[in-house]
């Protein structure tokens, strides 16, 4: 069994439930990101079109992540899911240098690397991914892809010739598959990201990777104080900014 | 092609914040002390190799106790560097052989405690007067044998400890500059550039032949380096993630200014202070040649470090 993903950007209208459903059934912490949806705006007012990509850890069958991790934190479950375990994993980072498609985070609550396992809590209990059962559309398929006879092999079989994967040249062989997708969708070299408020939001960079305030002496001391897991910090560091409580 | 027409212009116009420079400071430091600790045991040998031991009279516990400092600086930056600094000990109890970090984080242990035995027995031998009673050090004394048969080693595993990093480079798929074939050969030229550059600074005890070689030394890496960055910068055949990369330090770009101070610091001025010092055979000159290339390599390092990072990845 190797299980995949597609996503018919054709169907996908960027309504983000999948990334609602992700955080909420991950845990996923404030201003980290597991799965999201990126809008791509293309052409010149008045011929323009918008599109949404959907992005998430694409479960490569030669995953550079697992190859560099120094610890085996990352390692691959025999369904194919490349799966993290960040009680062992030591934050060196090498896997966020490694993964082509920048699909790992640093959790700021663990300090520890983090990314999307396919939901393989979900699928070890027969479930499927919270993304797909979110979406309203159907665009996120999930199954084996070595079953012929699963609706994703159908899927792919139906529209040969139209199914991509991202970064082919990178020799990954990613299990995450696209149809409709386009050189823009697909290639971050093929648009443009202009840092700054846009139409929608401010496109930016972190400031920080792992605990925004948890510097180099803080990770030493940290196994000798408590740990609050709730977003409260960041929360409190919004109030001060904006100079209330 | 895609950019140059309004139909096919694409803008991103929603999307989260992305991550920005994950590996910074902390990893050029670490790169900048590793290539001083390994380059002064290279460097070291090959004069040890041209010239008698009388011209370098405190070689013995000199080299091992400069490559023993570094090296616990570069091992510090290490550790610093971890989100979860206490777990390092995992690399040790679940190393994954696949991975450079975990080899190197081998290789380089065993190095630090052999260069450590190496000063030890360095240093009691040096400084013959300091507990001169004491049985253990004159047990240390004794061990010139042991400083012998270690040296070779010491050699051979400083070449691994250097070029480790190239291969973590290597690894790191998601950034095309570092994998470029070149990026080996860059360490090991930046290994015996900071090894003389150090050792030009510490030698003042060490003979005039012995100076002037570790200049040729600093020459001759300085000119190589600095003729691969300009054939990867100006001729090479490159990645589009690659040639994009270099944007950041093109005219303009925002480590431009940084990568040419570095290219002038640490290449351009020390190879020609390097000749003006042997030519008039003064050694201040040859001391500013030195200062300036370690400053030049540590910023060419950070800025070649930085801007693969910057790339979106998606």
């Amino acid at each position: 069994m190797k299980l995949g993903f597609l996503v018919d950007l054709h169907l996908c209208m960027g309504c983000k439930g999948c990334e609602v459903a992700c955080k909420v059934e991950n845990e996923v912490p404030l201003s980290s990101w597991r799965l999201r949806v990126k809008y791509l705006d293309r052409g010149v007012f008045p011929d323009t079109s918008r599109s949404f990509t959907p992005l998430r850890c694409n479960h490569c069958e030669n995953a550079p992540c697992e190859r560099i991790c120094p610890v085996s934190a990352l390692h691959y479950l025999d369904n194919g899911i490349v799966n993290i375990d960040n009680e062992r994993c030591i934050g060196c980072a090498g896997c966020m240098m490694a993964c082509p498609y920048g699909a790992i985070y640093m959790d700021p609550e663990t300090n520890t690397a983090d990314k999307c396992t396919y939901c393989a809590h979900r699928v070890e209990g027969g479930l499927l991914p919270a993304c797909v059962v979110a979406c309203p559309v159907e665009a996120n398929i999930f199954g084996d892809i070595e079953d012929d006879t699963s609706h994703i092999s159908q899927y792919i079989m139906a529209h040969k010739g139209n199914v991509q994967v991202r970064k082919p040249e990178k020799h990954t062989n990613p299990k995450h598959y696209y149809v409709g997708g386009g050189t823009s969708s697909l290639d971050p070299l093929a648009h443009e990201r202009i840092e700054g408020y846009g139409l929608f939001n401010n496109i930016t960079h972190l400031k920080t990777n792992g605990d925004p305030h948890h510097g180099i002496i803080d990770r030493f001391l940290a196994p000798f104080k408590s740990h609050e897991k709730d977003n409260k910090s960041f929360m409190q560091s919004d109030k001060t900014e904006k100079g209330g409580h | 092609m895609q950019e140059t027409i309004n139909a096919t212009q694409s803008l991103v116009t929603l999307d989260v914040a992305l991550p920005g420079i994950i590996w910074g400071g902390i990893i050029t430091i670490n790169m900048w002390a590793k290539s001083i600790g390994t380059g002064v045991i290279i460097v070291g040998a090959y004069l040890l190799f041209r010239h008698k031991k009388e011209q370098m009279p405190n070689y013995r516990w000199l080299i091992p106790l400069i490559a023993f400092i570094a090296l616990n600086v570069f091992l510090l930056f290490t550790l610093i560097d971890l989100h979860q600094p206490y777990r390092m000990i995992n690399i040790f109890l679940h190393p994954h052989f696949t991975s450079a970090i975990t080899v190197g984080a081998w290789i380089a242990s065993l190095f630090t405690l052999l260069v450590s035995v190496m000063l030890i027995i360095g240093l009691a031998s040096g400084f013959p007067d300091v507990l001169r009673h004491n049985g253990v050090a004159k047990k240390l004394r004794g061990s010139e044998s042991l400083y012998d048969k270690l040296s070779p080693i010491v050699l051979f595993l400083a070449f691994p400890v250097t070029l480790y990093t190239a291969i973590i480079m290597a690894e790191s798929s998601a950034r095309e500059l570092w994998q470029a074939p070149t990026e080996l050969t860059q360490m090991f030229l930046a290994a015996l550039i900071a090894g003389a550059a150090t050792l030009l600074l510490f030698s003042a005890k060490w003979s005039d032949a012995v100076k002037k070689d570790i200049t040729l030394v600093l020459i001759f890496a300085v000119t190589f380096s600095f003729l691969i960055y300009m054939g990867e910068y100006f001729f090479s055949f490159k990645s589009s993630e690659a040639e994009a990369t270099l944007a950041y330090i093109h005219l303009g770009g925002t480590y431009s200014i940084q990568f040419w101070v570095a290219m002038i610091l640490g290449y351009i001025l020390p190879f020609f202070l390097g000749i003006l010092s042997i030519k008039e055979n003064t050694k201040s000159v040859a001391k500013v040649a030195a200062v300036s290339a370690l400053i030049g390599l540590y910023l060419a390092k950070d800025v070649w470090l930085k801007i693969p990072q910057l790339l979106p990845l998606s």
